[in-house]
């Protein structure tokens, strides 16, 4: 199958900082394609270079089969875009926002309404159609601009952290929400995220640092990447500690925050013989399967920083950053 | 068994599609604007407020002040008649000006994103956005009609019917204006401070406080005649005033203008804005 979305070379530098590093990828059609990264890893400016919001400094970027630097007008009437922060309009209500979406892409008035109506029965906003968008919850609103940016059936959907700043049950409610709508609809989901369990989600992920893809996979296939399970030894001093399980194993523990962490095939039959044959002092021993975050750890030699503050900080700090970097 | 169902569906040319989604873009960003202005009965009121003081507390006192050393202001007017266009013309300038404060405003509220990623034009976005300034400015100016009886001047429906249009010409031009800076702007407190500075001058140049006549130094009625609201207010107070408007008309190089050309200047300066407007949201790309 043709993929949907291919990007070759793609580059994009903002003066002198370099947001973007030479990116290859194809995603297929009906995948759900996850971008991994920290801030600031170039994951927002490669989904505006695809939204056409951007324009790159080099490579080349095709979306639905036509170039996001020739054609863009064609990209943009085939793709739907949920934003980091909300790009509703408050003062007009539920409906009216969906309706200014569906007249902005051309819809004809009877599928107008009859979407609108399908749109806001699915995000269960059908109750409040007619209450100004000022009084919606973050969730709400968030599960609005889904449904906006699907109004129109685009071939892809991207989504730019489309759960940030969300509680853990709208969180759930958003995915399984847009897992129903892959399988309904059959649409292309490209997305970007910082949280890992959310990454899970996805059917194949690329992972970003400072402008690169450092791996790309299945979730599963990430994951083998760690050896086994890891086990994480917490101790009184834990550089002696390391020094330890690395004479007596033939392993490279990483020391991290005052915790020893060591990747092994089988934790269950590891544990006995770490006691067995290393005397130094040991407080604590927990083992556990590797999750995309020890896959990160490995890949990056360092974790996915989460951000401080509250999450309207943490709304308005990438509001900012998504225009400075436009400018 | 022919299965008619499994054709594709023919495509319109893509021009002609096009053309359909910029104008279907230039109306619904038109309408969204009038909606809110509709909505925001706070708003109307305030701006109603603002001509009113100057009619009313300004055109009074100094209407009393230069009574008393002349007993009348000009060719038989009282000066809060004579500033009654001049307020109309103000009405419309602040309104059409600060209209454009929306695309800034939804800038900062993430609403332009959602607008500039649509399958439509930038033009389409820039003439959407200047006609809904130009709307709301015009009702406002419209609305200030309502205050003839109150200085004494009478309005025919004639005035009324000359009227419209040239509200709407001097509305979209200052819109234009609005929607060019408006569309550079990143702050709301930037393009409030850039508005100041040229709304202030725009308006105390425009002759809609004192006449420009013969009278003022020279250097003054060269920057008068460089303010495109003064075509735009002249014609006003000609249309409101009759006869007594007439005598105090704008003037270039010792010839009074015809108000149709005053309109055409106003017309043609919006057109040019407009094109800037344009250019403007095209270099976001």
């Amino acid at each position: 199958m043709r993929p949907v979305i291919q990007v070759a070379a793609l580059v994009k530098h903002y003066g002198d900082v370099q947001a973007v590093r030479g990116i290859d990828l194809e995603v297929r059609p009906g995948e759900i394609f996850g971008f991994l990264g920290p801030n600031g890893a170039g994951k927002s400016t490669t989904i505006s270079i695809l939204c056409t919001l951007v324009k790159p400094t080099s490579g080349r970027a095709s979306v639905a089969g036509f170039d996001v630097e020739s054609d863009p007008a064609a990209v943009r009437a085939r793709i739907g875009l949920v934003f980091q922060d909300p790009s509703l309009d408050a003062q007009l209500t539920a409906r009216e926002n969906l309706e200014f979406h569906a007249f902005l892409y051309g819809l004809q008035r009877r599928v107008r309404s009859e979407r609108i109506d399908a749109a806001l029965s699915t995000v269960e906003l059908m109750d409040r159609a007619a209450s100004k968008v000022m009084t919606f919850s973050g969730g709400m609103k968030r599960r609005l601009e889904i449904a906006r940016g699907m109004l129109h059936y685009p071939e892809v959907l991207f989504l730019d952290e489309p759960t940030l700043g969300l509680d853990p049950q709208t969180r759930n409610h958003i995915w399984k929400y847009l897992h129903d709508l892959r399988t309904r609809e059959g649409i292309t989901i490209f997305m970007t995220t910082h949280y890992m369990d959310e990454a899970e989600y996805c059917d194949r992920i690329a992972i970003i640092d400072a402008g690169t893809i450092v791996a790309l996979g299945t979730p599963a296939e990430l994951k083998a990447m760690v050896g086994g399970d890891v086990v994480t030894i917490t101790a009184a001093d834990p550089a002696s500690a390391a020094d330890a399980v690395r004479a007596a194993f033939t392993l490279e523990p990483v020391v991290d925050d005052g915790t020893i962490r060591v990747e092994v095939p089988d934790a269950a039959a590891f544990m006995p013989r770490l006691f067995a044959e290393t005397d130094v002092p040991i407080t604590a021993v927990a083992s556990r399967r590797p999750s995309l975050d020890d896959v990160f750890l490995k890949l990056t030699g360092h974790a996915i920083r989460e951000e401080g503050g509250g999450h309207v900080d943490m709304l308005r700090q990438f509001g900012a950053a998504w225009q400075g970097r436009r400018r | 068994m022919t299965d008619h169902a499994l054709a594709a569906p023919v495509a319109p040319p893509r021009s002609v599609a096009a053309r359909g989604a910029n104008l279907r873009g230039v109306y619904i960003i038109w309408y969204r604007d009038v909606l809110r202005f509709a909505r925001d009965r706070g708003r109307l009121i305030v701006s109603f407020a603002q001509p009113l003081l100057y009619l009313l507390i300004f055109g009074t006192g100094l209407s009393s002040s230069l009574r008393g050393a002349s007993g009348g202001f000009s060719g038989g007017l009282q000066y809060q008649q004579f500033i009654y266009p001049g307020v109309i013309g103000m009405s419309v300038l602040f309104t059409a000006m600060f209209g454009a404060m929306s695309i800034v405003w939804d800038r900062e509220f993430g609403f332009l994103k959602e607008v500039l990623v649509a399958p439509i034009s930038r033009a389409a976005v820039a003439v959407g956005k200047t006609l809904g300034g130009a709307t709301q400015a015009s009702i406002q100016g419209l609305i200030m009609l309502a205050l003839a009886p109150v200085v004494g001047v009478r309005l025919t429906l004639v005035n009324v019917l000359e009227l419209i249009p040239m509200i709407f010409v001097l509305a979209f031009a200052l819109s234009a204006v609005g929607v060019a800076l408006g569309a550079r702007m990143r702050s709301l407190q930037g393009f409030q401070m850039v508005m100041n500075f040229l709304m202030m001058p725009m308006f105390f140049l425009s002759g809609a406080l004192f006449p420009l006549s013969a009278n003022l130094p020279a250097w003054m009625t060269v920057l008068t005649r460089l303010d495109p609201a003064a075509y735009g207010v002249d014609p006003l107070r000609r249309a409101v005033l009759g006869p007594a408007g007439d005598r105090l008309g704008l003037t270039l190089f010792g010839q009074t203008l015809a108000v149709w050309t005053e309109e055409a200047l106003v017309l043609g300066f919006g057109l040019l804005m407009l094109a800037i407007a344009i250019r403007s949201f095209r270099q976001r790309d």
